[in-house]
């Protein structure tokens, strides 16, 4: 039987075990990630399948661990780096952004840097700051750089496989407030596009655009406004660098309206450039606005706050009813 | 549908009527071209805005230093001592800040030397070398080469061809005595400086100039000979050695990586950063900093409380001073810290103790920040006059020799300033080119709308 039923967390383990199992150019690296298989268990058992050269415990030290495994890649290896979590990846930003986001052009396309970065992001768990925040739109507006975040086991088994595959370096976000959803994986289907955006649920009264931890949202909202009658279609982005906006945009020529959501700020987020885009591309087709439902312009909040700041399934069902107002 | 194809006719016509309506003169690509401000364009002969904001700096362009060097003569001369030698030929006074670390180099008993400022060959007891004549002969002529590329490199700043130039004038000693030292499979990673160590390398040294010219930002493959894209930002490229060094190592390969570094750079994270990843995992790095004193204005002393070389000891591998205008000195210690590495025992820190003997680059004023005597006290123990005096001393090489380097480095300076006046200028849309290995649909897009701008003016111009 090739589909099995697994948590998200587990998918990831297996992307990674089927990686490191198919090119023995791949490694995983990162603080925790060798016997204590990291904080989150993502990596549980690989270093002891693949041994420590495979799958390195680094030291604290996020600059050093991406700056090496830009290294590695030099030398044609296929790091796949854990940052621990979402805020902690700014000691690399210089090196992501500096040097592995720009290396390929520098040299003309002459040296390819296959490097993924895998962070946990997003809120939700009732965590100590620096451990919420989903940094998304940092990595979106930088050249060089692919962004990908999966919201189901599904995606983060085959989304990972082919961040991995790819010559470019790949921001791999990983909801981690998602990771001990279930979901089924089939190992031997044929996967989306790495890139392509996914209809979740058809509809057709508004799309509510949705990534990552927001997914689930979108859809709990669209089950809810289907008992007031109202249909509302869900995409699952995938990708926000590139965008599939061909996707959004069939989805939004037949409804009419389109609300975006995620956890990060809006201000300047991924929300922006799709409204942005879509209001472009959709102008004659559009009924309201685009809206934005998402984080606010204030540092992530403590934990006992964080359910007002995070775009629940309240705040979002309000975006709708002002969508379907206008 | 109806609404999508008026909307698209609608943003048809408004393109036509904005190029009928703007002058013509906004609407060709040669204003767009005189009025872009790039650094390195050459088309007017006017330097760039870069280049202008230097002009005020000075020094011009910098020949051999050969004369100057000899009124130090007397000074070096005086001091007899071998391995102290060159610490008393440096005057006291010439500090301007007072600091005896970059006024007398070889105090202290650490720094290898085996050149003695007046070219007298000295032993040390770790770095013994037996070198040949011709051996020497070559040395003073990847000195001298580069060196007039590096002055030719400064003048064709002045001239407007270049739009910046970062000179390595006082550093040929420690990057071709390092540079020298490597194997064809070692793997460099330098900073923007070492046009000495590219030329070891075998690097086409007009290759180095298309970035400081601005049409590309480096572009040689660094696969063809070992030697990494030059990296801007300071430190940045230490890591990236330490990582591919943990490759080689991996791969059971013996390379030695060399991480070129300066004194500033020790200040940065990413420095500490790679001495930490190379040390925990013996990787096979030698990091080379070349002291040369300043950090732009900064001395060392706003860098470090203690010699650079000494925070290997924190990290738990070896580092040395080396006398880094003694070309033979830095041969023997990069030499024999290249082998260690490659046994497998993990990186070694070389400090060469060296000066820049011209500015940051050809933006900066070194006048502001230090004075004419300390820069005499280090041109009396010029790397090149260095290995000059003692290639006399052996009678290794006779006027034939030097006549015909001297035509050779007449021939290079020709041949480096023919290459930058044809160098073209890369197409508008290279820009889009490269980005991604694997293709990137926004790219995609915007090229196709970038070039359909273009167009607009071929359309306009034709009409």
């Amino acid at each position: 039987m090739t589909v099995e039923k697994m948590a998200f967390s587990k998918a990831i383990n297996s992307a990674l075990r089927a990686s490191l199992e198919s090119d023995p150019k791949t490694l995983v690296m990162g603080e925790d990630v060798g016997k204590l298989g990291g904080v989150f268990r993502i990596t549980d058992g690989l270093q002891k399948d693949f041994g420590e050269e495979r799958v390195i415990d680094t030291p604290l030290a996020e600059s050093g661990i991406v700056g090496s495994a830009i290294g590695l890649a030099l030398r044609g290896y296929r790091p796949v780096v854990e940052i621990q979590f979402d805020g902690f990846v700014f000691p690399a930003y210089d090196q992501i952004v500096t040097q592995l986001a720009k290396m390929h052009a520098r040299a003309l396309g002459k040296v390819k840097l296959p490097v993924v970065i895998r962070i946990p992001y997003g809120g939700g768990i009732g965590a100590v700051e620096h451990h919420s925040e989903s940094p998304e739109a940092l990595f979106t507006h930088v050249a060089g750089l692919k962004v990908v975040t999966p919201s189901t086991p599904s995606d983060g088994y085959w989304m990972l496989r082919q961040a991995i595959e790819c010559d470019d370096p790949v921001i791999f976000l990983e909801p981690k407030g998602r990771y001990w959803e279930k979901g089924e994986v089939d190992a031997e289907g044929i996967p989306d596009g790495l890139h392509s955006a996914r209809v979740a649920r058809a509809g057709t009264d508004l799309t509510v655009a949705a990534y990552g931890p927001t997914v689930r949202t979108a859809l709990q909202a669209a089950k809810a406004a289907e008992e007031e009658g109202r249909s509302l279609e869900v995409v699952d982005l995938r990708s926000l660098s590139p965008i599939d906006f061909d996707t959004v945009q069939r989805s939004v020529e037949r409804t009419g309206r389109l609300v975006v959501t995620h956890e990060a700020p809006v201000f300047q987020g991924v929300g922006a450039e799709v409204a942005a885009r879509i209001t472009e591309r959709c102008f004659y087709h559009l009924e309201a606005p685009v809206l934005r439902v998402g984080g606010f312009h204030a540092p992530y909040p403590p934990a006992r706050l964080e359910e007002e700041y995070l775009p629940g399934l309240d705040r979002l069902l309000d975006g709708v009813d002002r969508a379907l107002a206008y | 549908m109806t609404v999508e194809s008026t909307s698209r006719d609608t943003a048809r016509s408004t393109t036509t009527q904005e190029s009928t309506d703007r002058p013509s003169a906004g609407r060709t690509r040669g204003r767009t071209a005189e009025g872009k401000p790039t650094a390195g364009k050459s088309t007017s002969g006017k330097p760039g805005p870069t280049a202008t904001k230097s002009a005020t700096g000075k020094p011009p362009a910098r020949k051999a230093t050969a004369k100057k060097a000899t009124a130090g003569k007397t000074a070096a001369k005086k001091s007899a001592a071998k391995k102290t030698s060159a610490s008393k030929a440096s005057p006291k006074k010439a500090a301007p800040r007072g600091t005896a670390a970059r006024t007398a180099p070889a105090e202290g008993p650490e720094m290898v030397q085996l050149l003695t400022p007046e070219g007298e060959r000295v032993e040390h007891p770790d770095y013994p070398l037996t070198i040949s004549h011709e051996e020497l002969r070559g040395l003073y002529r990847d000195m001298v080469l580069s060196r007039r590329f590096d002055a030719e490199a400064t003048a064709l700043q002045r001239q407007g061809e270049l739009g910046l130039w970062p000179s390595m004038l006082g550093q040929e000693a420690a990057q071709i005595g390092s540079g020298r030292a490597l194997r064809a499979d070692d793997y460099v990673f330098p900073t923007y400086r070492e046009h000495g160590v590219a030329w070891c390398r075998g690097v086409d040294p007009t290759q180095l100039l298309g970035m400081f010219r601005g049409v590309n930002h480096g572009g040689w493959d660094p696969n063809s000979n070992n030697f990494h894209l030059y990296t801007i930002v300071i430190g940045s490229q230490t890591l990236h050695a330490a990582g591919y060094a943990m490759g080689v190592a991996k791969d059971g390969g013996d390379a030695a990586v060399m991480a070129y570094f300066g004194d500033g750079a020790s200040s940065q994270g990413d420095v500490a950063e790679a001495f930490t990843f190379a040390a925990v995992y013996q990787a096979p790095v030698v990091f080379f900093c070349q002291n040369n004193q300043w950090a732009i204005s900064e001395p060392t002393e706003r860098q470090t409380r203690v010699p650079l070389y000494q925070r290997a000891q924190g990290y738990g591998f070896p580092g040395l001073r080396v006398d880094g205008n003694d070309v033979l000195a830095v041969l023997a210690a990069t030499r024999a810290a290249a082998e260690q590495t490659r046994s497998g025992q993990g990186p070694v820190l070389i400090e060469a103790f060296t000066y820049r003997m011209g500015a940051h680059t050809t933006s900066d004023d070194p006048t502001r920040y230090r004075r004419q005597e300390e820069l005499e006290s280090w041109e009396a123990r010029d790397p090149i006059l260095r290995l000059r005096r003692h290639l006399d001393r052996e009678g290794a090489a006779d006027e034939a020799f030097h006549s015909a380097l001297e035509a050779e480095s007449d021939t290079l300076a020709r041949r480096v300033r023919e290459s930058i006046r044809t160098m073209p200028d890369p197409e508008p849309m290279a820009m889009f080119d490269h980005i991604y290995a694997d293709g990137h649909t926004l790219v995609d897009e915007e090229r196709a709308e970038f070039a359909g701008y273009l167009a607009s003016f071929a359309d306009h111009e034709g009409n």
